[in-house]
């Protein structure tokens, strides 16, 4: 529905129309409301809750983050401007560089995972019939089973020795014993595991409003040319689901940076290091060396790496529809 | 044109035999990769588990031992908490986000911009990074010099800054004609009136939407739990697992037990809100 449309409906008629989504310019939707005049703090009474919170929990941390990021904290003592060194000190740091680097691996390995699976998974269960709306569901599962209950479930599905749960699936097609999260060489791959399965039916339920979005013509019309199956997903329907594709990436890449959760309570970093992401060790930098002001300067790098990602994503994507 | 095109891939059209397999063979393995682990866990968390190592599959010796063990472990209160926390949060926050919302569609005002801009911007801090410096704004909040840490009121009052909600209720908000709004402003309603009385009664698939995943947002919430429990007192059900875990005579039975009490309110309200929960997964991906 647009706004024009919307206008010209007669008032009431259908209060119901409201309840579409549309997606419209900004600007245009603003004129009509000058109309509505009333006092000028009414929107601000609205307001007050909001920003009152948003001050509190986002942007006061935000801007105690950043400035304790060039600061030695020290409780009782006040605190000591120390610049850049926080931030010099973590940069050189080996545990900083491989926790780097570990979250760079899981970061796209989930991502990458979760993408290609979601959307095979996608093409595979799209359609009207019953059987696959329950199959639909069933394998969305996953994404509303907290993350806690996630780890824990598939902590004891790794159980290392032949006769864990997914040791004896290995076993029957002739694998493993495998060593999963206790052993440094799969731990991480163990991890980027996991988070596939969750991650994959959430970018599945996206891909499907896109496929659904697909003009239905253009597959009759590849039909018509005599296009193979291959060729109408290769030329129709990747190139109709790309900027499903961009902003999946964001999401699926921002939740891997940000991963914690999941690492905490399968391997907490262990074995060896071999799973330390940022996260973690961001966590156990603060909280339990209490050094908060590099921890902080963790903090902001990996906000500025999120940032930076979403920033090339997003330009990257209005290039190519320019 | 016999040929399929309903569906990218055809699949749920052929009507072949040989399809009719492969379909079968696919959602039968569909169905085992992401459900399985989940009906293992059902089954393990009422099944007698002496082995520390597994999980059961195949259901035998059905007791409710392992639930009766996890109340013992106080399971209970930290169920408890769960809900305490997840109620007064989505409250807080839906509340929030109504008002924060009626102000942004409907109104237009000199800062406006500034102000969506500036809640926009906080959905692109993820809230793990903000954790940290988070819980030194709850141990003294700022002017009110109160110290949250430690209290379930110090998980749930953060919720109220959620900019994802904010904006599916000022995107649907604008939609309510301009016109229903101006014929009871004519009748003698006042701003609350027609906040109350008008704009929101229209947005129940919004509130449905912001209500689901809110829900579930706040139901999955891990860290900042666990940096504010500073005791076991305060402990939500998804910390509490951990400590179960740790616990030498607990049983994996136990924690599963538990484990399937952490996952039921979310799975139920996904369950019965499917519409809601679909509604709101594309509007907040795909509007990005």
């Amino acid at each position: 529905m647009s706004v024009r449309e919307a206008e010209a409906r007669p008032a009431g008629r259908e209060p119901r129309a409201a309840g579409e989504v549309a997606r419209r310019t900004p600007s245009r939707r603003l004129g009509r409301n000058r109309r509505t005049a009333g006092s000028w703090w009414i929107p601000w009474l609205f307001l007050a809750p909001a920003l009152i919170l948003f001050l509190y929990f986002k942007f006061i941390p935000m801007a105690q983050a950043i400035s304790m990021s060039v600061q030695e904290v020290r409780p009782y003592l006040g605190n000591l401007w120390v610049g850049t060194a926080n931030y010099s000190e973590i940069l050189s740091s080996e545990g900083f560089r491989s926790a780097t680097w570990n979250t760079i691996v899981l970061a796209v390995g989930q991502t990458a995972g979760s993408m290609l699976l979601g959307f095979v998974l996608a093409l595979l269960v799209e359609g009207q019939t019953r059987k696959l709306t329950f199959i639909r569901s069933a394998a969305f599962l996953p994404v509303v089973v907290p993350i806690a209950v996630v780890a824990e479930l598939w902590r004891i599905m790794y159980h290392p020795t032949a006769d864990g749960l997914l040791n004896q699936v290995l076993g029957l097609i002739g694998l493993g014993p495998s060593g999963f999260i206790n052993d440094p060489d799969t731990s991480l791959a163990s991890i980027v595991v996991t988070g596939i399965w969750r991650g994959a039916p959430y970018d599945m339920m996206i891909f499907l409003a896109g496929l659904a979005g697909i003009d239905r013509g253009l597959y009759e019309a590849a039909v018509v040319d005599g296009a193979s199956t291959k060729q109408r997903i290769l030329h129709v329907t990747l190139p109709g689901l790309r900027p499903v594709f961009a902003i999946l990436f964001i999401l699926a890449a921002v939740r891997g940076f940000r991963a914690f959760t999941e690492v905490f309570l399968l391997t907490n970093g262990g074995p060896n290091g071999s799973t330390e992401v940022l996260m973690t060790l961001i966590y156990k930098l603060g909280f339990e060396q209490n050094r908060l002001g590099i921890a902080s300067a963790g903090a902001v790098l990996l906000f500025l790496a999120t940032l930076v990602l979403t920033v090339c994503v997003q330009m990257l994507r209005r290039r190519r529809v320019a | 044109m016999s040929a399929a095109t309903e569906t990218a891939l055809g699949l749920t059209e052929s009507k072949s035999p040989a399809a009719r397999v492969a379909r079968t063979v696919i959602y039968a393995g569909l169905f085992v990769v992401f459900a399985g682990p989940l009906l293992a866990l059902l089954v393990s968390s009422f099944n007698h588990v002496s082995d520390p190592t597994q999980l059961s599959v195949i259901p035998k010796s059905p007791t409710l031992e392992n639930f009766k063990i996890a109340f013992d472990h106080g399971v209970l209160k930290y169920l408890l908490n769960s809900f305490f926390v997840v109620g007064f949060g989505l409250l807080l926050q839906v509340a929030v986000s109504v008002l924060a919302g009626y102000a942004l569609a409907r109104k237009i005002f000199p800062g406006m911009t500034l102000v969506m801009v500036a809640i926009l911007a906080t959905m692109m801090l993820p809230e793990e990074i903000l954790a940290l410096p988070l819980t030194l704004v709850l141990a003294d909040v700022p002017l009110l010099h109160l110290n949250l840490m430690g209290t379930l009121a110090g998980m749930i009052v953060p919720l109220g800054a959620w900019a994802f909600s904010i904006l599916v209720m000022t995107e649907f908000m604008k939609d309510v004609p301009r016109e229903l709004e101006e014929a009871a402003r004519i009748d003698g309603a006042g701003e609350f009136r027609i906040f109350g009385q008008i704009i929101l009664p229209l947005c129940k698939p919004a509130l449905g939407v912001i209500g689901v995943f809110g829900f579930t947002m706040i139901w999955d919430q891990y860290l900042l739990p666990l940096l504010v429990a500073t005791n076991s007192d305060s402990y939500t059900l998804p910390l509490a697992l951990r400590t179960l875990r740790i616990d030498p005579v607990v049983t994996p039975g136990v924690v599963m037990a538990a484990s399937l009490l952490a996952l039921l309110p979310s799975v139920t309200v996904f369950l019965f809100f499917q519409r809601s929960f679909a509604r709101g997964l594309t509007a907040g991906a795909l509007k990005g």
